[in-house]
């Protein structure tokens, strides 16, 4: 056993985490850990759970037993909106966007939780109010830029093209100034290039906004792209994890996605 | 009535889906918008290092010329601060000499007309901007009139010494509200697990428990209803109150609960998770909703001086979702467009006597069919919005 002082302490330990929808058992207990900065790749075939574990990650489901503990902090029993404000954001496989709102509102709805004006202060517009506004729109027009869909800032969001509608959701969630960043196959739709584009983008949202990511992909030169590790997931239990070259060879992967070998 | 219900649903979801049309039809242009993309591509490259190959392979297909993106809406109502400024303050000058010029008639209809819009722009909260459907808003009406009425006629009396009732009405009226308000809690509580037509159906139910608990309820009249109530709703007071209710509801939109409120009606799960507590937001924009329609209430009440349960039926209800509808959901120029329409055709349509009744609903199904989304509906005039 090597515990080099290096090794840091990991920013989210999920524990034997079960769910079970009526006597349908999706999650069965998972267990995994995640270093700061780490990006780590979830696969496995459909049904596997892997969304499940992302809402249960978020908050949006509660798990029926088993503990997700987030810098040393119990949070599987909190609400959606609690642990967005503790520092998870995540995106949608189906992605939704508020569609019939302006790109640019749909990232102030996100800039919104660094606001701290009162009901008071906003009723009676003082200058904090006014000024908080106006920052949190230009903060909203930087990360436009940053995403480059500046000149979409005023369209509505239903209205944009599939790949830009992934990456506005990607830049929503990166306006709640997040530590972890959940993505749910951010790829998904897009064409070669696009995606490409996307690595290199998410490669560099990493290092400047020092956010974790765990991330649900099929695409395996995305996660190659991207994760330091990989879970690998069937009928909701870990039947591997490492670099993706380690689980390429994994007996049990292999027959999770291609059957059983015939002897 | 629950025929009417279905009936209004049936016209809401064809305005929603109509909304979505018109805004695909205005702003998907493909040829700004391929334009556009290889703008962002440029400036992509300037933003960030690492994705310079990404710009270079979309520069080398560069061709289409540069495109300016669309500039947002409704610029063209322009009205600048200060003029909305003047236009209020003549207003309330107007307030005060309309009623010495005018005749009384018009003085009542544009008492009418004011306490409509506090009506309309206090269900425009829950229906057009939180995208819940409430056709209980009458309720909120009768407690804010009864609960002032009974300040006014019996418990003022009991103070020894008098006030003036410049002094006292606007307190009255705030009582009302408040009243008003604390009822709409429950309602609150009941709107974090149902939504859409579900809570639609349970606002109906309450409107009815309120109604059948004020025919029952012998202190105010009970069925006969509550008589002797002073006529102090003048037309400077109703004009003070829209005045402060269409501030407050300007300034509450524009802020990051106005937002919320929006995010919830758009999709509620992504609302949550973008740090929205959608209780809180939902219980926020219930408490003042009733609020405001409790003041509109209370100011009904001292006008026609006389009130009684059947006064706040369905029927009422109704008239102030046609308001909504006319002038055009999540607007408050809408609500202001759509109350004033509504008062004044109400007016006008009179010699028709019964048929009216049928002229009213027929320009809404004409509305339904030719302008989804009400006169106004997702616009604002200048004067209703903030500056950044």
């Amino acid at each position: 056993m090597d515990f080099t002082p290096e090794k840091q302490s990991p920013i989210l330990e999920v524990s034997l985490l079960n769910k079970n929808f009526g006597g349908m058992r999706t999650i069965i207990d998972l267990s995994f850990e995640l270093a700061p900065k780490e990006c780590l790749g979830i696969i496995g075939p459909n049904g596997a759970g892997k969304t499940t574990l992302f809402n249960l990650l978020s908050g949006i489901i509660r798990p029926s037993s088993g503990k997700i503990l987030w810098f040393h902090q119990e949070i599987q029993k909190k609400s959606s909106s609690e642990i967005v404000h503790l520092g998870i954001a995540r995106t949608f496989q189906n992605i939704r966007l508020f569609k019939q709102l302006s790109v640019l509102e749909n990232i102030r709805i996100a800039y919104d939780i660094h606001l701290t004006y009162t009901p008071l202060q906003a009723l009676l517009r003082t200058a904090l109010t006014r000024e908080e506004e106006k920052k949190s729109a230009q903060a909203a027009m930087e990360l436009l830029d940053v995403f480059s869909i500046t000149s979409l800032a005023h369209q509505p969001a239903g209205s944009l093209s599939y790949g830009d509608q992934r990456r506005l959701e990607i830049a929503r969630a990166l306006a709640l100034h997040p530590r972890l960043l959940l993505l749910d196959e951010p790829a998904a739709g897009m064409n070669e290039s696009e995606m490409y584009q996307l690595v290199e983008l998410l490669q560099w949202i990493q290092k400047k906004f020092h956010v974790s990511m765990l991330l649900i992909e099929h695409h395996m030169a995305f996660i190659n792209g991207l994760c330091d590790r990989t879970l690998v997931l069937d009928f909701g239990t870990l039947i591997a994890q490492g670099t993706l070259e380690e689980i390429r060879h994994d007996r049990r992967v292999i027959e999770a996605y291609l059957g059983e070998a015939v002897t | 009535m629950i025929r009417l219900l279905d009936e209004f649903r049936c016209h809401f979801a064809m305005l929603r889906k109509h909304t979505i049309g018109l805004t695909r039809i205005f702003h998907t242009d493909h040829l700004r918008r391929s334009g556009s993309q290889m703008d962002t591509a440029l400036i992509s490259k300037s933003s960030s290092g690492s994705m310079d190959s990404y710009s270079r392979r979309q520069t080398s297909s560069l061709a289409l010329p540069h495109q300016p993106s669309r500039p947002p809406r409704h610029d063209q109502y322009e009205i600048s601060g200060l003029t909305s400024f003047y236009l209020v303050v003549l207003g309330g000058c107007s307030s005060f000499v309309i009623p010495e010029l005018c005749s009384n008639y018009i003085t009542c209809i544009l008492i009418t007309l004011a306490i409509n819009a506090i009506l309309c722009v206090s269900l425009n909260l829950i229906n057009g901007y939180m995208g819940e459907f409430s056709v209980g808003h009458a309720a909120f009406m009768a407690i804010g009139a009864y609960g002032s009425a009974i300040i006014t006629v019996k418990i003022l009396p009991l103070i020894p010494f008098s006030l003036s009732s410049f002094l006292t009405f606007p307190l009255m009226v705030v009582a009302g509200g408040l009243l008003a308000a604390l009822v709409g809690i429950p309602l609150a509580l009941l709107s974090f697990k149902t939504r859409g037509d579900y809570l639609a159906i349970i606002t109906l139910a309450f409107l009815m428990i309120v109604k059948s608990a004020l025919e029952n309820i012998s202190y105010v009249g009970g069925p006969r209803g509550f008589l002797g109530i002073p006529p102090l709703t003048t037309l400077p007071w109703v004009y003070f109150w829209a005045v402060v209710t269409f501030w407050i509801m300007r300034h509450f939109i524009h802020s990051k609960w106005g937002r919320s409120i929006i995010a919830i009606r758009e999709d509620e799960i992504a609302a949550e998770a973008m740090g929205v507590s959608t209780r809180s937001a939902k219980m926020m924009t219930f408490v003042i909703s009733s609020f405001f329609a409790g003041i509109a209430g209370g100011l009904f009440a001292h006008q026609i001086q006389f009130i009684n349960p059947s006064s706040f039926d369905i029927l009422r209800s109704t008239n102030i979702l046609v308001m909504v509808y006319l002038g055009g959901v999540a607007s408050l120029s809408g609500s202001l467009v759509g109350a004033g329409v509504f008062t004044i055709l109400y007016q006008i349509l009179q010699p028709l006597g019964v048929w009216r009744m049928v002229t009213m609903p027929l320009l809404l199904v004409l509305l339904m069919i030719f302008r989804p989304r009400g006169i106004m509906g997702y616009q604002e005039w200048s004067c209703f919005k903030l500056k950044e």
